[in-house]
């Protein structure tokens, strides 16, 4: 096994025994921060499909998180209400099962990543940042101003969803369901690099001209990454909302979008477990230095400043000892 | 018809014309040497042939197919594989994923084509970036063998190799001419070693060809006023 392996399973393995160990020790509310790095990490797994493999510096992606967390927050509000979301043509109730609200997450934020992949991919570089910058910001006001679904006050849903045959209200329980997802995630993430999709997809971030030499179009490509690492963030959105209970504009905020790129540079651009290191380290500084002081975002900003400066593979690289990754 | 045609091309870098009159054909299973001096426009003509560069004036067909607006990854569709000059493999993966990366069904397949460079599998877990120039040269003929071209298009292939490499490179384009009866076009100086392969030559002279035909009918005149050797 590779260092990198090793680190990844010290990740995973850490992931899983910090609200094991709360469990014993009462402290639920570490189990919802455990919980909250689980649904970060997944959601940054999705970015880094198009960040890490694809090289698409993606300032958009809330768009998907946001898409995730008001299919939540929309199937969830019509059950508890008990109003059907559509009566004409045919008759559309809410929900308040997860599984049904993850496929609803997952279908429409790869449909959304489509629709701005296909056209912000005919860009490149500082351009297709500000595209997806510019979508982030149209969902974002447009979720401002929709008033049937809270507008700027954003939506509350009482109870948590509910998963056939666990107690979801249970901190440990829906801690599980996240963490089996993130599994899961890692898992297509690691075979998907592996497969001539995600091999080509690599080479085309080298050189776009060659890839097309070898018959295969460098866009479509990009177009596929990009729905794909969408309804990975996507379903990170759903379970972020299920996690708080609430959704509201600022799951779209271009803040969001740059936090997970955030969790991505600071773990490692393109490593696998990457994302996990990120979004573990962002947390429990969050938690930690958060607790000192309010501006406690000035360290995280120092903490980057040096990471880029002086370790380009993140964390995972600096332990790891491979400066780039993927060779 | 023949397998590649192309008949008056014209093509301009920008506001600079590169090639003015450029007419070629290949038929099925033959091996074209397209020869000429730096700068004379073969790598230009390849670059049309494979939609890197667009056709100004003139017609380009593979296989009854127009070629011209075509995208470049269409085209290598079609079945045209490009070893471009410069030896350019992916430097980021490792040489079996440079192999699998682009790889489509068909005769060539990874046993296939470490048969004909056993270097290959030997170094198959090893970052392209760290293989020899010789050894990419022979990952990147390997690379376009991967995609099953019936036209394989090799733009200096030997250029700046150590002579025993050489050899080994042009014993393997020998063995898929001979084999395989893949039309070969073949973009060298090297006289001596491109005689013992191909079956016809062009020669380019400042964007347009000036004389085509048997390649055992090239003279020494010819070659000594348009190649220089």
């Amino acid at each position: 096994m590779s260092r990198e392996s090793l680190i990844n399973a010290g990740l995973i393995g850490g992931l899983l025994a910090v609200p094991l160990a709360a469990l014993f020790l009462d402290a639920p509310f570490t189990i919802t921060l455990a919980t909250k790095v689980a649904i970060l990490a997944l959601a940054g797994v999705g970015l880094n499909i198009a960040l890490g493999l694809g090289g698409l510096v993606s300032l958009g992606h809330a768009v998907f998180f946001g898409i995730g967390g008001y299919a939540m927050g929309i199937l969830a509000s019509h059950a508890q209400s008990f109003s059907p979301l559509m009566e004409w043509p045919l008759l559309i109730e809410g929900t308040k099962s997860m599984p049904v609200i993850w496929l609803l997450a997952v279908v429409a934020s790869a449909f959304v990543a489509l629709a701005i992949g296909a056209i912000s991919l005919r860009t490149s570089g500082v351009y297709f940042i500000m595209i997806t910058l510019a979508f982030g910001q149209m969902f974002y006001y447009f979720a401002i101003s929709w008033p049937a679904y809270g507008g700027e006050d954003g939506l509350s849903i009482y109870v948590r969803n509910g998963f056939p045959g666990l107690n979801t209200l249970a901190p440990i329980q829906f801690f599980a369901i996240c963490f089996v997802i993130l599994l899961a995630a890692l898992w297509f993430n690691a075979r998907l690099a592996k497969s001539p999709f995600g091999l080509a997809l690599n080479a085309a971030r080298q050189s776009a001209v060659r890839v097309e030499t070898v018959g295969l179009s460098p866009f479509r490509l990009r177009l596929l990454a990009f729905v794909i690492s969408g309804a990975i963030t996507g379903l990170a959105g759903a379970l972020f909302a299920d996690l708080n209970r609430f959704v509201s504009p600022t799951m779209f905020s271009w803040q969001l979008s740059g936090e997970i790129m955030v969790f991505i540079i600071l773990g490692g651009v393109g490593r696998l477990c990457g994302p996990l290191a990120g979004a573990a380290l962002f947390i429990t500084l969050e938690h930690f230095l958060g607790g000192l002081s309010e501006f406690w975002l000035i360290y995280l900003g120092a903490l980057l400043l040096i990471v880029v400066l002086f370790a380009r593979g993140g964390i995972i690289g600096l332990l790891a000892g491979r400066k780039v990754a993927h060779g | 018809m023949s397998l590649l045609d192309l008949r008056g091309i014209e093509a301009a870098y920008g506001a600079s014309q590169a090639l003015f009159d450029v007419n070629l054909a290949l038929e099925p299973g033959e091996v074209l040497a397209m020869m000429g001096r730096n700068g004379m426009g073969k790598t230009s003509t390849i670059k049309v042939i494979c939609g890197m560069l667009p056709v100004m004036r003139g017609t380009l067909s593979f296989d009854g197919h127009d070629l011209a607006g075509m995208a470049s990854h269409r085209i290598a569709r079609l079945g045209i594989g490009l070893v471009p000059e410069g030896r350019r493999c992916f430097t980021n993966l490792t040489v079996r994923e440079n192999l699998i990366a682009a790889a489509r069904a068909g005769h060539w397949d990874l046993a296939r084509v470490e048969a004909l460079f056993p270097r290959l599998e030997e170094r198959e877990r090893q970052n392209a970036g760290t293989l020899s120039g010789g050894e990419q040269q022979m990952l990147a003929i390997g690379r376009a063998l991967m995609t099953n071209p019936r036209l394989l298009i090799l733009d200096e292939a030997t250029e700046g190799l150590a002579p025993l490499v050489r050899q080994e490179i042009w014993a393997a384009i020998a063995t898929l001419k001979r084999e395989t009866g893949m039309a070969l076009l073949v973009v060298d100086k090297s006289l001596r070693e491109l005689s013992d392969i191909a079956d016809k030559a062009v020669i380019l002279q400042r964007g347009a060809s000036v004389w085509a035909g048997e390649f055992g009918d090239l003279s020494s005149e010819l070659t000594e006023r348009y190649i220089g050797v």
